[in-house]
């Protein structure tokens, strides 16, 4: 498939056939994919690209936005005023929760200081608004407009104010992507508030989520409601992440069919709040010393 | 003496200027950096630039164009490296090696021609991504090739525009 169709007459210089140019192309993507979804090597040439690239996509955001204000001014008025007023009664419904918590908190303190446990660390939040959804079809992630300028990091939970939306996964200077939780290759520990069951909650596509693993006679209902567990050290014991939409039980296989939605807005525009980083687990015992020293622990308890 | 087809496409043209190649595919790549959300049958504006001129300056623009397009297109979209410029490579391959062909159909049939070119091109995406485990985006994906190769007709207008003569003809010097 040359271009003339023919051999070119040898004095002219016109470089390797195209065929073999495909080829060496080819071979360079090819290795690149690999690098990129396999190792990850290509961050640093990435994130380079990415603030050449950052004006010109603020620019290319710059219509979309323009269109989103003007639909906005015209909102109308009684719109406004109807959320108006479920604001005021949301407010009002929260308040006696708010009014509690803060006496509760404090009641809980008293007792874990009773107990002399590790006080929960306090965790503080970003504001961030939802620029537009990632170009990329294959994939669940949105544009937030909070970077790495303002201390966010890569890993951090997102959340709305209806529950867990998601977690950080790319950090640029002023801009960041978050990958939702029905993301297929996003997976949130959680545990069903009903029995305290753990499991672990994936994405499935088509904004809806999947409990997998779960055992066919697994202790789980239509409506059933799941929380974050916290047991991955990324997200808050706690976070509202999903409800059960349905159950399929079926004998032919092992694990239960468990389909979920959301609880956030996940396909939606927004404010969202970053979470800040959980502080890290506490070092798992090591073993591996106390293998290397039996003589010694043995003394020691023998001291005992 | 009808031996060579007489419709527009065959139309001696000015020759292209390399700043107005490089002009177009820029407008292409800014064009798909518009965050247009869940807008089903939005086409590839990139790969269509890139399809256009690899069937007409097949020399000038090929495979290397193709590949460092790609590569800014995955940066920007965020989404595997390598993916685009596989693709892109494919369809700028293709494209030129059919650039002789497809010149010599009036502009429908060029559209045709394009048409399984531009799914060739996402086809390869949805594979690669596939292969890395990546979720189905679902039949919608594909219908911006169609939009693509129905774009071909303005398209082929406004990018020969700067390289059209003027119609009235000199007397003296009849090209």
């Amino acid at each position: 498939m040359s271009v003339v169709g023919h051999q070119p007459p040898p004095f002219f210089k016109r470089g390797p056939a195209p065929l073999a140019r495909l080829a060496f192309f080819v071979v360079l993507a090819l290795a690149l994919l690999v690098l990129d979804l396999k190792y990850r090597y290509l961050e640093q040439i990435r994130h380079g690209v990415a603030i050449v690239l950052f004006p010109l996509q603020r620019a290319a955001y710059t219509p979309v936005d323009l269109y989103e204000q003007l639909g906005g001014y015209f909102s109308s008025l009684t719109g406004l005023q109807q959320e108006n007023v479920q604001l005021k009664r949301k407010e009002l419904e929260s308040a006696n929760w708010l009014l509690r918590q803060q006496h509760l908190e404090l009641e809980n303190q008293r007792l874990r200081a009773l107990l002399d446990m590790k006080a929960r660390q306090p965790v503080s939040g970003t504001i961030a608004e939802i620029l537009y959804k990632a170009r990329d079809p294959f994939s669940r992630r949105v544009v937030v407009d909070k970077g790495s300028q303002h201390d966010v990091a890569p890993g951090q939970a997102v959340v709305d104010e209806a529950g867990v939306l998601g977690q950080v996964t790319r950090v640029y200077p002023l801009q960041s992507e978050v990958t939702l939780v029905t993301d297929k290759n996003q997976a949130v520990p959680v545990k069903i508030i009903r029995n305290g069951l753990r499991a672990v909650l994936f994405g499935a596509g088509a904004g809806q989520l999947e409990l997998r693993f779960l055992a066919a006679n697994a202790d789980v209902q239509a409506g059933d409601r799941l929380v974050t567990s916290g047991l991955d050290g990324v997200y808050l014991p706690g976070l509202p992440v999903a409800k059960v939409l349905r159950v399929d039980r079926d004998t032919a296989y092992s694990f239960a069919h468990i389909v979920c939605e959301p609880a956030a807005g996940v396909e939606k525009h927004g404010q969202v709040l970053i979470l800040g980083s959980r502080e890290a687990l506490p070092p798992q015992v090591e073993e591996v010393e106390a293998r290397d020293k039996p003589a010694r622990s043995r003394k020691a308890r023998r001291k005992e | 003496m009808a031996i060579q087809p007489t419709h527009n496409s065959r139309r001696i043209l000015l020759p292209v200027r390399q700043w107005f190649i490089l002009f177009s595919l820029a407008a292409a790549f800014f064009l798909n950096l518009v965050p247009l959300g869940n807008l089903v049958g939005v086409p590839d504006w990139v790969a269509l630039a890139l399809a256009f001129w690899s069937v007409r300056e097949p020399l000038r623009v090929g495979m290397g164009t193709a590949f460092v397009a790609g590569l800014l297109m995955d940066v920007a979209s965020g989404s595997v490296i390598g993916q685009h410029p596989l693709a892109y490579l494919l369809l700028a391959f293709a494209a030129g090696g059919l650039s002789r062909r497809i010149l010599w159909f009036p502009l429908g049939q060029q559209a045709l021609h394009i048409l399984p070119l531009l799914l060739a091109t996402q086809v390869v995406m949805v594979v690669a991504r596939l292969v890395g485990g990546a979720e189905f985006p679902g039949w919608g994906y594909f219908l911006g090739s169609f939009t693509g190769a129905l774009l071909w007709f303005p398209l082929t207008f406004v990018l020969l525009l700067p390289q059209y003569q003027p119609v009235e003809k000199d007397e003296n010097r009849p090209i």
